[in-house]
């Protein structure tokens, strides 16, 4: 079931569709949309993490620069190392939980606030990735690569990018762990009343920790998928900026940095309608330094309009309220 | 000239009537006692008064001049002040900063930018400060001072305002006798000089002491006046419930039985150098009374692991037990109802039926996944016991009033079969007739055996509720009564740091 505002979403999605469509038909183009597909797949899964934490109340700023740092891990460890893949895929895997379950405990045992926690991780990774290249870029080198690694991240099935599958597989996933399971449950509390889950014997800080966790693993991941859709990773620009990507995504889709809020269909409407604009741009010839602008302009529309819908959702939940109480009487 | 002249003054809110055709007067130097119970209206009609809440309807005259609603602007500049129950003041700004906060004084200042004078603000401020006789200088720091100290600096704020009508909230509630005392001859004073003052307190013995007219409210309605002459405590409190107190009280089915709880030696971190020794026995409802700060709030978090003790035994049902997280004590059938709820009882967005479910939503889940239906058998069920009144288990906690709201509370703890509640402050903002359900509901709880420990700063739900009352001073028990020994002076005095044989004599 998708809720008003998801619905409102799905709707600005298919009418910026259309007046894209209208005026440059190659919008609904195979390549075209296969490429969109497969660009929703690499932020998404990581969008899908980002999401999460902003859910528990906190915030990960740090993804971008994971990327950079677990992209030329894994690269220095498959290419130069001659690492079997599924071990440098583990690794990069295993490192991005272990940065998240540091910015987990920093936050929930050292009590530092998640803006400075991963603000300073963004720093931190983003230096260190420069630093591990001597600010070089890293590329697979000649006849490295594995045919099936390279299939099943950057390939396609029957024209579906393997991006989007997994995407669609982790949101899968996503949903299940959010909207239906115990865990789930004691997310939203915790990022609704952190107080009153912890009133209620909710271990508040492990719930938190797992946040972090998740979206450090995905991150992990995604920043393999990237390194195969790039080719090779120029640690001071790989990666910039993705976070707020990310955060813009997940706050379209309707969470709120205050925490306990957003779901996954909503993250994933989010993330396509990031896309859409991003498509709009180029295939209506505005000029791309306008990009960021344009995603901006929308999230600030998306974002007015949502507080006059909740707005008005809490006046009509008073009125429903006073009802309540004068038919009990 | 009359100074003050509200008249049938009404307020509702969606579902709520908080005032109904109250009327009140207040006339230049008099002292006014206003009493009433928890949500009787009293705070409404001050925040009327104070411009913060506009009347439904009702008019409000000052110095002659008809108002329909007040703006906080009108009503300061008729010279109308409060000094609040929770103190409004910045912590970390200094006195002379608090008392013309906002309304800085200023100086031409640098290329015509006006300037904080703070020479100004601290020489005026120290002429406020003078005739209070306080020990603190306007430079000081608002965050090293006592809450009496903060006291008088409000009544300083509300002077250099130049007030004629002070509002005090139960500005006593936590002061020592002393502080009492001089807080009492600041208003003498006050009204020496022609100050007029509402007084709001559950302090019977100092409005009695204090007040030249007692209005009482009851449910939002106007209860009666007393005359200088008619001020007793009785007829006080007649007003105030409309009944005697004793009808508040329902006897145990049984004798009390076993101890459920025992306290030795336990240490809270609030008080690292005091113990705590407490027996709460099977069927009785044990009222735990003292002053705010006297440590009751922190006996009941160590109790529920939210801050653990530092030393001492817990004993429950003869076993002894180690609680150090708030899982421990639920894991033990030992549930709190916590003094704010909104902030650490409930979750407001979420539903009737999330709510009931929220300490338990493992018991659902099968296969890590929850089953709504079966959390909706039990959220029914309680909604049905607890006579919960909303349209259904899917209603928004935020939607309910503080007594329904209070109810949800308690059906999260029923559902999960209690061995021992404590409750804090369990019917602070709820309406006179979700009290009485909330009574009854403890004293059912307690008849089948189930410990109930009750904190209360209310005087009359203390004594007219447990079966035997626990008094706390400064971190320590300083002696319990049986319902034998009840009276608000015993209270009173064990609450001060007197043994009962001080009290006594």
């Amino acid at each position: 079931m998708m809720s008003k505002k998801e619905l409102a979403l799905l709707a600005l999605i298919v009418v910026v569709g259309a007046v894209t469509f209208a005026i440059n038909p190659r919008f609904l183009s195979a390549v075209n949309i296969g490429n969109m597909a497969n660009l929703v797949g690499l932020f998404g899964i990581f969008a899908l993490g980002v999401g999460l934490v902003i859910i528990s109340g906190g915030i990960e700023l740090s993804v971008g620069s994971m990327f950079a740092i677990l992209g030329v891990i894994f690269l220095d460890l498959f290419a130069n190392f001659s690492l079997p893949w599924p071990l440098a895929l583990a690794a990069a895997v295993g490192l991005g939980l272990l940065l998240g379950l540091i910015h987990g405990l920093l936050v929930t045992k050292v009590g530092l606030q998640p803006f400075v926690v991963t603000l300073c991780g963004l720093l931190i990774y983003r230096g260190a990735a420069r630093f591990y290249t001597s600010d070089a870029t890293m590329g697979f080198g000649y006849g490295v690569d594995d045919e099936f690694l390279r299939w099943l991240v950057s390939d396609r099935t029957m024209g579906v990018p393997h991006t989007f599958i997994a995407f669609v597989i982790i949101a899968a996933a996503m949903a299940v762990l959010l909207h239906g399971s115990v865990y789930g449950r004691h997310l939203y509390a915790v990022g609704k009343n952190e107080e009153a889950a912890r009133y209620s014997g909710i271990q508040t800080g492990r719930v938190i920790t797992m946040t972090y966790v998740i979206c450090g693993g995905l991150a992990g991941l995604t920043s393999v998928f990237i390194v195969f859709y790039t080719n090779s990773v120029s640690p001071s620009s790989h990666g910039n900026f993705y976070e707020l990507y990310a955060i813009a995504a997940a706050v379209l889709g309707g969470c709120s940095l205050r925490g306990g809020e957003g779901s996954v269909i909503g993250i994933m409407l989010g993330v396509v309608l990031l896309q859409v604009l991003q498509n709009l741009v180029n295939l209506l010839g505005i000029p791309s330094s306008l990009n960021f602008a344009v995603m901006g302009s929308v999230i600030l529309l998306g974002v007015l309009a949502d507080q006059e819908i909740t707005r008005r959702r809490i006046r009509s939940l008073a009125q429903a309220g006073a009802l309540a109480a004068k038919g009990g009487k | 000239m009359t100074l003050l002249l509200m008249e049938d003054i009404g307020k509702t809110y969606p579902g709520v009537t908080a005032l109904d055709g109250v009327s009140f007067t207040l006339e230049p130097g008099e002292i006014v006692g206003l009493i009433g119970e928890n949500g009787a209206g009293k705070s409404t009609l001050m925040k009327v008064l104070g411009g913060v809440v506009a009347p439904s309807r009702g008019r409000i005259v000052l110095d002659g001049v008809a108002h329909a609603a007040l703006s906080v602007r009108t009503s300061q500049a008729a010279g109308i002040a409060f000094v609040h129950q929770e103190l409004n003041l910045f912590e970390n700004l200094d006195v002379a900063s608090n008392i013309f906060a906002g309304r800085e004084l200023r100086h031409k200042g640098i290329l015509g930018r006006p300037m904080v004078d703070r020479a100004a603000m601290r020489a005026e401020a120290a002429r406020h400060l003078a005739p209070l006789g306080v020990s603190y200088g306007s430079d000081t720091l608002v965050e090293l001072l006592s809450i009496a100290e903060r006291q008088m600096l409000e009544i300083a704020k509300a002077l250099s305002m130049q007030a004629r009508v002070i509002i005090m909230d139960e500005p006593t509630s936590s002061l020592s006798l002393a502080e009492t005392d001089r807080l009492l001859a600041v208003m003498r004073q006050l009204k020496a000089q022609g100050v007029a003052i509402i007084y709001i307190s559950h302090r019977l013995s100092e409005v009695r002491d204090i007040a030249d007219r007692v209005v009482c409210l009851r449910d939002g309605k106007l209860a009666g006046h007393l005359a200088r002459a008619e001020i007793s405590q009785d007829a006080m409190v007649r007003l105030m419930i409309g009944r005697d107190l004793a009808q508040l009280y329902t006897a145990p089915k049984a004798a009390p039985g076993s101890p459920v709880l025992q306290l030795k030696g336990l240490t809270t971190p609030a008080f690292p150098d005091r113990t705590v020794d407490l027996t709460l026995r099977r069927g009785e409802i044990l009222g735990l009374a003292g002053l705010i700060g006297a440590g009751r709030t922190s006996l009941a978090q160590a109790l529920f692991g939210i801050a653990p003790s530092l030393a001492g035994e817990i004993t429950l049902e003869g076993a002894e037990v180690v609680i150090r997280s708030p899982s421990d004590a639920i894991g033990l059938g030992l549930y709190l109802v916590p003094e704010d709820r909104k902030r650490s009882a409930l979750v407001l967005d979420m539903t009737i039926r999330e709510n009931v479910s929220l300490a338990d939503v493992a018991r659902f889940a099968r296969r890590g996944w929850v089953q709504r239906g079966a959390e909706g058998v039990v959220a029914r069920h309680e909604l049905k016991r607890l006579k919960i009144k909303a349209p259904g288990i899917e209603t928004p906690v935020v939607t309910l009033s503080g007594g329904n709201q209070q109810k949800v509370v308690l059906a999260k703890w029923l559902s999960m079969r209690p061995r021992l509640i404590v409750f804090d402050e369990p019917t602070r903002g709820i309406d006179v007739g979700a009290k009485a359900e909330i009574y009854a509901l403890m004293r059912g709880l307690a008849d089948e055996g189930v410990g109930i420990l009750m904190i209360s700063s209310d005087l009359e739900e203390v004594l007219g509720v447990s079966d035997r009352i626990a008094v706390m001073h400064e971190g320590r028990m300083s002696g319990t009564l049986d319902r034998a020994e009840f009276s608000e002076q015993a209270v009173m005095h064990l609450a001060v740091g007197l043994t009962a044989r001080e009290g006594a004599a």
